[in-house]
């Protein structure tokens, strides 16, 4: 039997505030253990919280951004758990009435744009973080991040499969870096996601029974988990099994999952209202203050690119996934380069690169004049487009000038036309045959002599003089 | 010298007819003479005392600007933080617990260059309503030795009635002050829910937590007000607003204010020489001029339950952190984490607290939330409604403070529900918000003194406080013989 797989996605986003969410400490990531703490974020015996207002702004503008409705009346709630890492006992979130509501975010799947509902953005306090010596035979905390601001984004149970997961995740993750709400570094953990999939037969109205996946820690696990999962379930439910409800652990390490806890041993975390802090009321006139501060958002941006650039429309969606990508390219574009020619070192040899050195999307060393200078190079015919792969390694290296790292590396063309002509002689010398086959109207020889010359001129040949100059000598031969 | 009361212990050290380092010293011989008998302090600190009178006698002989309270010995309750003194909130869970920190209303008599004495004996965690929760010891009544002082601010009301500090501050969650100011014979204020900053009181139920102060007399009462009240950005519940002086509003003048006495504080459990003093007080106002009739709060009689569900639904949450891992108490064995909670729990908290605990827990817990949390919180909103509709009428509401005068040492130990009993005439105060001051009115054939309660609408302390004050100058004062 075939299955549709049903998954729903909360995200957990550090919002980048100057401090944490009830007192003045500094939010910052790293730090010596214990160093960003207080009497307020530990939780010490009298002390009290006190919200701060950048947090509700924050979460505001993501909610905004996610064309959710802003609840006018909301108020935060103490969730109720033992654990060291959580110094007063409860974490401060909200249960019953987020800051927003009812959104959702439009993606693009194979071309095809699908909406994606989005239940419920709430605000809430991050935990600290213990670290398990076993060498000592303990256990230590460190609560620099207790306090730590951090909005939970629930999606509704829209998507399909995990691929649709992955573009939904992308997708959120830069409308926070555009509306800079997060910095979404998940190997610094500010952006985390716990992932629900059930099955269910094709055609079928009801929801299957979902389970819950933890500790993901990047976009690659999610999917590796979700394609786990489901592949777990369709196994079970094709043998005629049940699936239970339950949360389960992802091991990245070895590719697979293992049961957390139960429905029937589920926590009780017995919300109720925060007696310590008074309700948030959002004005109107609040909304649109936070209104004026959204930039210009992924959607909007890639269908300017596809408008006044003429870019292919998976071009611009690749381009504006990431804020700094997009901004870069906006930038060198704006120094006069073809934005054809930018978009496809971005999405090309930049992307490789970036992505061989496991380095963040637009987390480029060099700046957008440097690539335009670059370019300008190639079209000057100063180096081919093989030597320019050189210099851009090279740039990545030492975010050096191209112009010096041509002259430093000897990547300048030869268009000398005497030289080349030696070059020419010698290779056709030695490839008779290749003479042979071209004059049997074969095309590839030429392209095989093309190389020859490159390889004698160790790639310095400009190769259009080299072409215009092999044509004449084998018609002339 | 230690009978003085604070506002003649100020006026006289203003006007250099006393020292501080005199009266301070007055007090540490009373405490030293007294103390064995009374027990009301858990922390006494005389170094500390003699050298902050020391510092405020310089800075007068100096001619510096110097704070309302200068030189004033002062004694809190032992749930108020002070940096790096003992608070302990009378708990073995919190017996070697020194903040890092003053809490709020402490930064604020220290500005106004007050001299702390110690730290004061009270029920743990401030759950009860006869001082015998407290871990350490029993503090007992000054009038009686054999009886109890009240709960929880027992020490609090204690010592200013032995004369052991000018006045102390207390806090009251359903009568923590109100309580034992009645039946220690002191004025007691439980002040309007948000007027004094609660930052620094280590939590029993935020919504109802206050502090106020206990004092010798309705003027010094209003004094301590007048130093502690105020906004303070630190406690989000803080109300931001301006007060002017609670002691300079005192005029006595009661004509024509119209008092309403519910009906459901004088039936049935009230002691007889309680209802007697309460009616002879009433009698004393009119004779000042002011104006009283029998009235209703028929919501009156689910205040106590309703009050039990809400106090102890968020004790649950606010005594969680006790668990052991960062200071205080933690138990010497245990297996892994959730036994190290759990023993550090059991031999840290008294079996007050844990039945609070065990209750608070209940009434949050899914599917019964809703009979019990729920519905408590609607129950307040009504009784919120109830006042709202009385203070149409009246101007401020007389009560007893407590049903009977103070009851025996053991008397109600064994009966969890008698001793919340206690509280009957003083949860609804604090389940509405409202600013209510006791003060003694009478005492019964014993000389044990009776508590009068006046209860006024929100923010309206100067109004009770000025009826409280008239009526004061009625009664004769009967001091305690220790």
């Amino acid at each position: 039997m075939n299955y549709e797989t049903v998954i729903g996605l909360e995200v957990h986003a550090e919002l980048k505030t100057n401090t944490k969410i009830y007192c003045g400490c500094k939010n910052e990531f790293g730090g010596e253990p214990n160093t960003h703490t207080c009497p307020i974020c530990t939780g010490m015996p009298g002390t009290l919280p006190v919200l701060n207002k950048r947090v509700v702004d924050f979460a505001i503008k993501a909610g905004l951004a996610m064309n959710c409705t802003i609840t006018k009346y909301g108020k935060q709630d103490r969730k109720n758990y033992f654990y060291p890492d959580l110094p007063k006992a409860y974490q401060i979130s909200q249960f019953d009435l987020p800051l927003c509501q009812n959104g959702y975010i439009d993606i693009l799947v194979d071309g095809e744009t699908r909406r994606i509902g989005i239940t419920r953005i709430h605000i809430e306090e991050d935990a600290g973080k213990l670290v398990h010596d076993d060498y000592a035979n303990c256990s230590i905390a460190d609560y620099n991040r207790c306090g730590v601001p951090l909005i939970e984004i629930v999606s509704e149970p829209d998507l399909r499969s995990p691929e649709e997961a992955r573009v939904f995740l992308e997708t959120l993750k830069s409308i926070l870096e555009y509306t800079e709400v997060s910095d979404c570094k998940m190997q610094e953990g500010s952006l985390r996601c716990d992932v629900n999939v059930s099955l269910r037969p094709f055609g079928q109205k009801e929801f299957g029974t979902r389970c819950e996946m933890k500790n993901i820690n990047s976009f690659r696990a999610a999917v590796r988990s979700m394609e786990y999962e489901q592949k777990r379930q369709a196994e079970v439910l094709s043998a005629g099994g049940v699936i239970v409800q339950e949360t389960r652990s992802w091991d990245d390490v070895k590719g697979t999952s293992v049961v957390m806890r139960t429905k029937e041993d589920a926590q009780d975390y017995r919300y109720f209202p925060e007696p310590d802090l008074l309700p948030i009321v959002v004005s109107d006139e609040w909304v649109e203050e936070i209104k004026k501060t959204i930039p210009e958002l992924p959607e909007q941006r890639r269908s300017r690119y596809v408008n006044d650039y003429g870019l292919p429309e998976y071009d611009a969606f690749l381009l504006t996934s990431s804020k700094k990508t997009a901004d870069f390219f906006d930038e060198t574009v704006n120094l006069g380069a073809a934005p054809k020619t930018v978009s496809n070192w971005l999405m090309g040899d930049i992307a490789k690169v970036l992505n061989d050195r496991e380095l963040e999307a637009g987390d480029i060393p060099f700046s957008p004049a440097q690539l335009k200078s670059l370019i300008a190079l190639i079209e000057k015919g100063t180096i081919s487009n093989s030597a320019a792969k050189k210099v851009l390694n090279e740039m990545f290296n030492s975010s050096e000038e191209p112009e010096k790292i041509v002259e430093q590396l000897g990547l300048s063309q030869v268009s000398d036309e005497g030289a080349l002509m030696a070059m020419v002689q010698e290779v056709m010398a030695q490839n008779p045959q290749s003479i042979v086959d071209y004059k049997a109207g074969k095309d590839r020889a030429l392209g095989f002599l093309m190389g020859q010359v490159m390889r004698v001129s160790k790639g310095k040949a400009n190769p259009q003089v080299i072409s215009q100059m092999l044509k004449e000598a084998l018609d002339k031969a | 010298m230690h009978t003085l009361t604070a506002h003649e212990i100020r006026d006289k050290i203003k006007n250099k007819e006393m020292s501080s380092k005199e009266i301070t010293k007055a007090f540490l011989d009373r405490i030293e003479k007294v103390e064995d008998k009374v027990e009301s302090y858990v922390t006494i600190l005389p170094e500390e005392a003699m050298k902050a009178a020391e510092t405020v006698d310089e800075k007068i002989a100096k001619g510096e600007s110097v704070g309302a309270l200068a030189g004033v010995p002062m004694a809190l309750k032992d749930n108020l933080c002070t940096k790096d003194i003992l608070t302990t909130c009378s708990s073995k869970m919190l017996h070697n617990f020194r903040p890092p920190y003053d809490c709020t209303v402490a930064q604020k008599l220290k500005d106004a260059d007050t001299v702390l004495l110690g730290k004061l004996n009270m029920d743990e965690f401030a759950m009860g309503s006869s001082t015998e929760n407290s871990f350490f010891k029993k503090t007992k009544n000054p009038y009686d030795i054999t009886k109890v002082p009240g709960g929880s601010s027992g020490g609090s009301a204690a010592c200013v009635a032995a004369d052991e500090a000018a006045f102390t501050l207390g806090s009251d969650t359903g009568g923590s002050i109100r309580q034992p100011a009645s039946l220690c014979g002191c004025v007691g204020l439980k002040p309007t829910y948000g007027t004094v900053s609660r930052f620094g009181l280590v939590a029993f139920a935020s919504s109802l937590d206050q502090i106020g102060p206990l004092a010798k007399d309705v003027t010094d009462c209003a004094l301590v007000y007048d130093q502690i009240v105020g906004y303070d950005a630190m406690d989000s519940t803080s109300v931001n607003r301006k007060y002017a002086s609670f002691e300079k509003a005192l005029t006595g003048d009661v004509c024509g204010l119209k008092i309403g006495v519910p009906a459901e504080y004088m039936g049935e459990g009230i002691s007889e020489p309680v209802q007697k003093a309460i009616l002879a007080a009433l009698d004393s106002f009119k004779a000042l001029g002011a104006e009283y009739e029998d009235m209703h709060l028929p919501l009156n009689e689910y205040a106590l339950p309703a009050y039990y569900m809400i106090s102890s639904a968020e004790a649950s949450s606010n005594l969680a952190r006790f668990d052991g891992v960062k200071y205080g108490f933690r138990a010497e064995k245990f297996d892994d984490l959730v036994d190290l909670y759990a023993q550090t729990r059991s031999e840290g908290f008294g079996a007050e607290v844990k039945r609070r605990i065990m209750i608070g827990t209940y009434a949050l817990s899914s599917g019964y939330y809703d009979a019990y949390y729920k519905k408590a919180q609607q129950v307040r909103t009504m009784i919120m409604q109830d006042f709202d509709k009385a203070f149409e009428k009246y101007d401020v509401l007389v009560t007893p403070a407590t049903p009977t005068t103070a009851f025996g040492i053991g008397e109600k130990t064994d009966d969890p529900l008698q001793m919340y009993m206690a509280d009957i005439c003083t949860v609804s105060v604090n389940i509405a918000g409202l600013p209510a001051v006791v003060l003694p009115c009478g005492y019964d054939a014993n000389g044990l003194p009776v508590g009068l309660q006046i209860i006024g609408k929100p923010f309206g302390e100067a109004a009770i406080l000025n009826a409280a004050y008239a009526l004061e100058k009625n009664i004769s004062k009967v001091r305690p013989t220790l």
